[in-house]
């Protein structure tokens, strides 16, 4: 059990890095936006996928519960984090943030 | 850029369709895990006033997606002082009425008197009585603080 968990955890673990690195390093607001409500929404339904399997592991009634309620805050969480991204991009669409791009295509 | 910020600005809907149906598949169930949070509240964590301050935060993930008169719609606000009265009278009058019976305040062992339970039972039980006095009253003022601050006092319009 702990083997497939491991397999579901380390992918998340490793997109929860790539988020990371792209809301340090991506130039503007936008695509900075885009790396951490991708990859977190993706990243945490994987870990919290993992543990619920891992919780699976000696199979009784309880554990099943509180596995299933994982599951419930994974569904969760997949609703609400692109919903909350998208909120907050269409607000700084209305204010007015500019979006980054080449300094050759600016000058036109 | 120019040509989608217009549009976003000038769609006759008012807030996005996804926000709202978002919002609106999630409200049910963040109400459900509150009742469950103030229920549970005696034997795992949480209580009345988480159970409350999340069952406040449905009515205010509502009035945010849609609009004030949307909630006061579902939720009057006749409806909202007398649930939170209610609560601190659930609260204040169980504390009495173990006192008058004579125990100490909020003493629930002596609530044995009027149903026997047996004390040990009562105490379990009277502390799920108080959650649900000390959930509704949190929930109500919640509410009434975040209607009163978004729309400055008077219930028209808000954010």
């Amino acid at each position: 059990m702990s083997a497939i968990a491991a397999l579901f955890v380390i992918p998340g673990l490793f997109f929860f890095a790539v988020g990371t690195l792209g809301i340090l390093r991506f130039p503007d607001f936008y695509t900075r936006l885009q790396a951490a409500g991708k990859c977190d929404s993706f990243a945490s339904v994987l870990v919290l996928l993992g543990i619920a399997i891992y919780n699976l592991g000696d199979f009784t009634l309880a554990s099943l519960l509180v596995s299933i309620k994982i599951m419930l805050i994974a569904v969760f969480v997949f609703i609400a984090s692109p919903t909350a991204t998208h909120a907050i991009t269409e607000s700084a669409l209305i204010v007015g943030v500019e979006p980054w791009m080449r300094k050759e295509r600016k000058k036109q | 850029m120019k040509r989608l910020q217009e549009r976003a600005q000038n769609r006759p809907t008012g807030e996005s369709p996804i926000i709202r149906m978002a919002v609106r598949v999630m409200i049910p169930f963040i109400q459900l895990f509150g009742l469950y949070v103030i229920v549970h509240g005696h034997y795992s964590p949480g209580g009345g006033f988480q159970g409350g301050v999340i069952l406040g935060a449905s009515f205010i993930l509502m009035a945010l997606a849609f609009d004030l008169k949307t909630t006061t719609d579902y939720f009057s606000e006749k409806a909202n002082a007398i649930l939170g009265n209610a609560g601190a009278l659930i609260f204040t009058g169980l504390g009495a009425l173990t006192a008058i019976l004579g125990g100490l305040w909020l003493d629930y062992s002596a609530l044995d008197r009027i149903i026997p339970l047996g004390p040990i039972e009562w105490r379990s039980m009277g502390i799920f009585l108080v959650e649900v006095g000390v959930g509704l009253a949190v929930m109500s003022i919640m509410v009434s603080l975040y209607w009163d601050l978004a729309s400055g006092g008077d219930m028209d319009e808000g954010l």
